[in-house]
């Protein structure tokens, strides 16, 4: 048996909500007030996700950075190791939004795109 | 002197949209003034994930968001002038500005909209004992330097108020290698969301320390660590309660307040509670013609309410162009009461008003199984129940025009929070 404690984030109210695990199997969900509670939960510890957000050097652009999301969310262990991959990724001006900047970020299947335009610089 | 129906100054988010929204009913000759290299305002810098839930349905970045609006000011041909820093505003509505290309130049508005969003408060509005050292940021100035300049301003961290700006640099921070080691938050509640709370410092093991402040600075040239203490309900420190933490930066984010200095050499009222200007159901300030919208006119958290509070403005000073002026009557004054800190617009031309006007606030306390109800004079005409309202999240209330016109005699109408 394993108890996990998590702060729902649906509403100010942020109910503490206790959900207990066996085997990687859900036992029970305690302390919800609202489905959204119940909901929350059950994705929070079978499938936790994350959009990771970030910035990318820009090579010859007139801003030194341009700003990227993962176009999907990530499964939230791989957080670190995406934004380590993007630590090392340098893309040249011109960019737009929705250019891939990275494919296939830390083995997620998921892309990283811009989501600012980078002029060339002047 | 060149002339324009509109000067809209600012073009950050409430800028934009008042632009968008006054374009479309109508007025052409329009002009943005914004003093950044670029128009988006704040949301250039706010890189993560959150925005346009109500507006566009989907979660988009901030810097997206801007673009959708920049699209949308772009598409209608309105001139914008960059790297234009306004100086001031005459109560007559002369526009004085300079830039590097025309130098000092003025403009004759026939009405402003007032844009110009908020600032953070610094370390010297906070009245923290210790050196001056460098090391010392607010969260937004941080925000900047990591996700629009490219420099990460220090590797060891603690944060100072709990803001939703201080959450989010939380995890910035983090994500860039830095090691965050704790929030400290004055009050015992957090000012942020808690969407924030969980997902920037839980997801991080980030500590939270409510009822805590930093009393000691220490360092010379770099900061070298500060000292938290728990306070007590009257947030006096405590003594023996001292921690001391190693760090070479410090990030504030203690509150955000509306930038008004223009606003206010144009002789317009600001209200004490907001620092705002005091507007009514056009968001028209105690100065014709003059009109306010987004964070310039309370901190708003959501730039979804900003955009549609801007399309407010935008469509009312059309309107004001086009001499619809309100009926002479005396506008009702809105009253906040029992824990209300606040309403946004402060007085209601009934004439001048939509068929549903939204009246926004703030609490001053987290309050739990409440109602929070419209009266006009003595008389309750609208009530709402509520699971929880804390002061880090904007409310709302609906004001239904038909209610006020069945009582031509109103003289208050009065926004309250009740027991359920």
């Amino acid at each position: 048996m394993e108890q996990r404690q998590l702060t729902c984030i649906g509403c100010p109210m942020g109910c503490p909500i206790t959900v207990t695990m066996e085997n990687g199997q859900i036992q029970s969900i305690e302390g919800f007030t609202c489905k959204r509670g119940e909901t929350y939960a059950r994705k929070e510890v079978t499938n936790p996700t994350r959009i990771v957000t970030s910035t990318v050097r820009v090579a010859g652009g007139a801003a030194p950075v341009v700003s990227v999301k993962t176009a999907q969310d990530i499964p939230k262990g791989t957080i670190f190791a995406c934004a380590e991959a993007l630590r090392q990724v340098v893309v040249s001006a011109p960019v737009a939004i929705g250019d891939v900047v990275l494919r296939n970020v830390a083995g997620t299947g998921v892309d990283v795109v811009a989501t600012k335009a980078v002029a060339a610089a002047m | 002197m060149k002339q324009y129906d509109l000067v809209i100054i600012g073009g950050g988010p409430a800028g934009l949209a008042a632009a968008v929204s006054a374009r479309d009913a109508g007025v052409e000759n329009l002009l943005i003034l914004e003093r950044d290299r670029e128009l988006g305002g704040i949301l250039n810098q706010c890189i993560h994930n959150g925005f346009g839930l109500h507006t566009f349905q989907e979660e988009l970045t901030g810097p997206e968001y801007a673009a959708r609006y920049i699209d949308q000011v772009r598409q209608r041909q309105i001139p914008c002038l960059l790297d234009t820093m306004v100086l001031e505003i005459s109560p007559d509505r002369v526009v004085t500005a300079m830039n590097r290309t025309e130098g000092l130049f003025q403009l004759q508005a026939g009405a402003v909209i007032l844009a110009m969003g908020c600032r953070e408060r610094p370390r010297g509005a906070l009245n923290i004992p210790g050196t001056r050292p460098a090391g010392i940021f607010t969260a937004g100035t941080a925000q900047r330097l990591v996700n629009m300049e490219g420099y990460l301003p220090g590797r060891k961290v603690v944060i100072l108020g709990s803001g939703d700006i201080g959450l989010i640099m939380a995890r910035r921070m983090t994500l860039e290698g830095a090691e965050v080691q704790v929030v400290a938050e004055l009050m015992p509640y957090s000012g942020g969301l808690k969407r924030n709370i969980v997902q920037c410092l839980d997801d991080f093991g980030i500590p939270l320390k409510l009822s805590h402040t930093v009393v000691d600075i220490r360092g010379r040239e770099r900061l070298t660590g500060v000292t938290l203490a728990a306070v007590d309900e009257n947030r006096r420190p405590i003594p023996g309660t001292e921690e001391d933490y190693e760090c070479d930066t410090l990030l504030l984010s203690c509150g955000l307040i509306p930038e008004n200095e223009l606003s206010r050499g144009a002789g317009v009222s600001l209200s004490p509670v907001t620092s705002g200007p005091v507007v009514d159901e056009s968001l028209e300030t105690s100065v014709p013609g003059i009109f306010a919208c987004g964070n310039v006119l309370h901190v708003h958290d959501l730039v979804d309410f900003v955009s549609q509070e801007a399309a407010a403005a935008g469509a009312a000073a059309a309107r004001y162009l086009r001499g619809e002026r309100p009926e002479s009557a005396a506008a009702i004054p809105v009253r906040a009461k029992g824990g209300v800190r606040y309403t946004v617009p402060a007085a209601i031309h009934p004439a001048a008003m939509a068929e549903e006007q939204v009246i926004r606030f703030r609490v001053g306390d987290v309050y739990r199984s409440c109602c929070t109800a419209v009266y006009l004079d003595g008389e309750r005409v609208w009530r709402k129940k509520r699971q929880i309202m804390a002061p880090g999240e904007m409310e709302q209330v609906t004001l239904k025009r038909a209610d006020l016109l069945q009582r031509p005699d109103c003289r208050e109408i009065t926004i309250t929070i009740e027991e359920a």
